[in-house]
């Protein structure tokens, strides 16, 4: 079945810097110490990326920062947990945009 | 409690992978990058090859109380071998040389040997320290309930195995019942010193992952589990040692029924880390499996890769320099942040 996304594809995510080698070699300087241990422990920030790929919508983000979470110590309930954090903010965000529709009908109400 | 759960040993179910034999070879078909031995030669340390030993592990037999899913032992209550007294003997008659000095006594339970304690009060009064590998729950037996007494009593080094802080986590790898017994022994533990500051009843913390996933890093996690250990249970300990999962006997089922095999060993072959072969436990251990016969580890003697001599003829000068016998389990070992009976290896 066709489909956009393949999982095999996780492993080949390097080849998106074969035609642009330095911008690819910046992007994964960056990246690398973003996710060392620092004000922030790399478990939290394991479980930040999880939060973050779902908010996303990234299945290879999302496969990759699971199997990273639990490597990094964090159990289900604190992955569950970190979900929820994610899905608040996507909720709460798309609420509080409620604001803009309540001025907007107010503006054009009688 | 009784915790006999999930399904008998590898043995009882005759499954296939019940044999040394099959597993060996079901190892070294897989599609590996590259070998064990042409890792360990790139870092230049090939061939690999021991030290003197300083720890005697004495696997005392496969007897167990449980059934864990993945015990590389394949242990269980249906499992009947057990050390022989004459192995025993043998056993002290090495230590009584007085070159090695540490006792690691495994199995199974092991604490379920009916000459358990005789083997660890004459390891102590030949000054030997002695480490006993318990699953916990062993302790809340009818039979056992004094063990915790007569392990402090001898001062005895407590390597308890526990996968995670909660009980879901626990009880996938270990069964139904097996948290609340194992929270029960720590704190019978706890009450007679053990992990307590100045008392030097030395208790420490074995967790492995709950799946095909490498360990956590170890000093992190231990800070982790120290503050949940005391917060959740009041529980106190002194060291968290973190284990890789090894890929033989029941993990080993479980990383093939659940298609997460080659995924695995790819994973460790990719972690492969040289800054932790130095610290490689088959280097210095001895381990003895329950007939005398002899391995480089305890993984090595369930997969029966044993050295060429036995308990009964051994010498120390036949063991320094040995060549150490490695296959693809071995990535378990070095991957990552490395693995051994004392947790990682690496930094």
């Amino acid at each position: 079945m066709d489909t956009y996304y393949q999982p095999q594809d996780l492993a080949r995510f390097a080849e998106v810097g074969e035609d642009a080698p330095a911008l690819w070699q910046a992007f994964m300087g960056w990246y690398g110490p973003v996710f060392a241990e620092g004000a922030l422990t790399e478990r939290e920030k394991a479980l930040i990326a999880l939060a973050v790929a779902h908010a996303v919508q990234c299945p290879y983000c999302i496969d990759a920062y699971t199997t990273t979470c639990l490597e990094k110590g964090a159990d289900l309930e604190q992955m569950t947990e970190a979900i929820h954090v994610a899905a608040a903010i996507r909720g709460g965000a798309t609420l509080v945009h409620g604001v803009q529709m309540r001025n907007t009908a107010q503006q054009i109400s009688m | 409690m009784s915790a006999i759960n999930f399904h008998p040993s590898l043995q009882h179910r005759s499954h296939p992978l019940a044999s040394p034999v099959a597993q060996r070879h079901l190892l070294a078909e897989l599609p590996l990058a590259r070998s064990f031995e042409d890792a360990v030669a790139s870092t230049g340390h090939a061939p690999l090859r021991s030290q003197t030993p300083t720890v005697l592990q004495m696997n005392v037999g496969k007897r167990c109380n449980q059934v864990c899913r993945h015990c590389h032992v394949d242990a269980g209550p249906d499992r009947r071998e057990v050390m022989t007294p004459e192995v025993i003997a043998a056993c002290l008659r090495l230590l009584a040389t007085g070159a090695i000095g540490v006792v690691d006594i495994t199995g199974g339970a092991p604490e379920l040997h009916p000459q358990f304690r005789e083997i660890v009060r004459e390891a102590r009064a030949l000054g030997c320290h002695v480490i006993d590998r318990c699953n916990l729950t062993i302790t809340q037996l009818p039979d056992y309930q004094d063990l915790p007494e007569f392990l402090a009593e001898h001062e005895v080094e407590v390597v308890a195995s526990l996968p995670a802080y909660s009980l879901k986590q626990t009880e996938a790898q270990r069964g139904n019942g097996v948290f609340d017994a194992s929270i029960t022994a720590l704190r019978q533990l706890n009450a007679l010193g053990y992990g307590q500051p100045e008392s030097g009843l030395v208790l420490n913390l074995v967790t492995n992952p709950v799946g095909a996933f490498l360990p956590p890093n170890q000093r992190s996690l231990e800070a982790t589990w120290k503050r949940e250990m005391m917060r959740r249970h009041g529980i106190v300990f002194n060291h968290l040692y973190t284990i890789t999962n090894m890929p033989i006997s029941r993990f080993l089922e479980f990383l093939l029924e659940s298609g997460n095999l080659e995924a695995y060993m790819e994973k460790l072959v990719n972690a492969f880390n040289p800054a932790a072969i130095a610290g490689l436990m088959c280097r210095y251990t001895l381990s003895v499996g329950w007939d005398g016969r002899l391995y480089d580890c305890d993984f090595n003697q369930m997969l029966e890769m044993a050295l060429p001599q036995t308990i009964f003829e051994v010498t120390l000068a036949d063991l320094g320099d040995r060549p150490i016998q490695v296959a693809a389990h071995c990535f378990g070992c070095t991957a990552g942040a490395g693995s051994s009976c004392g947790g990682a290896t690496a930094a």
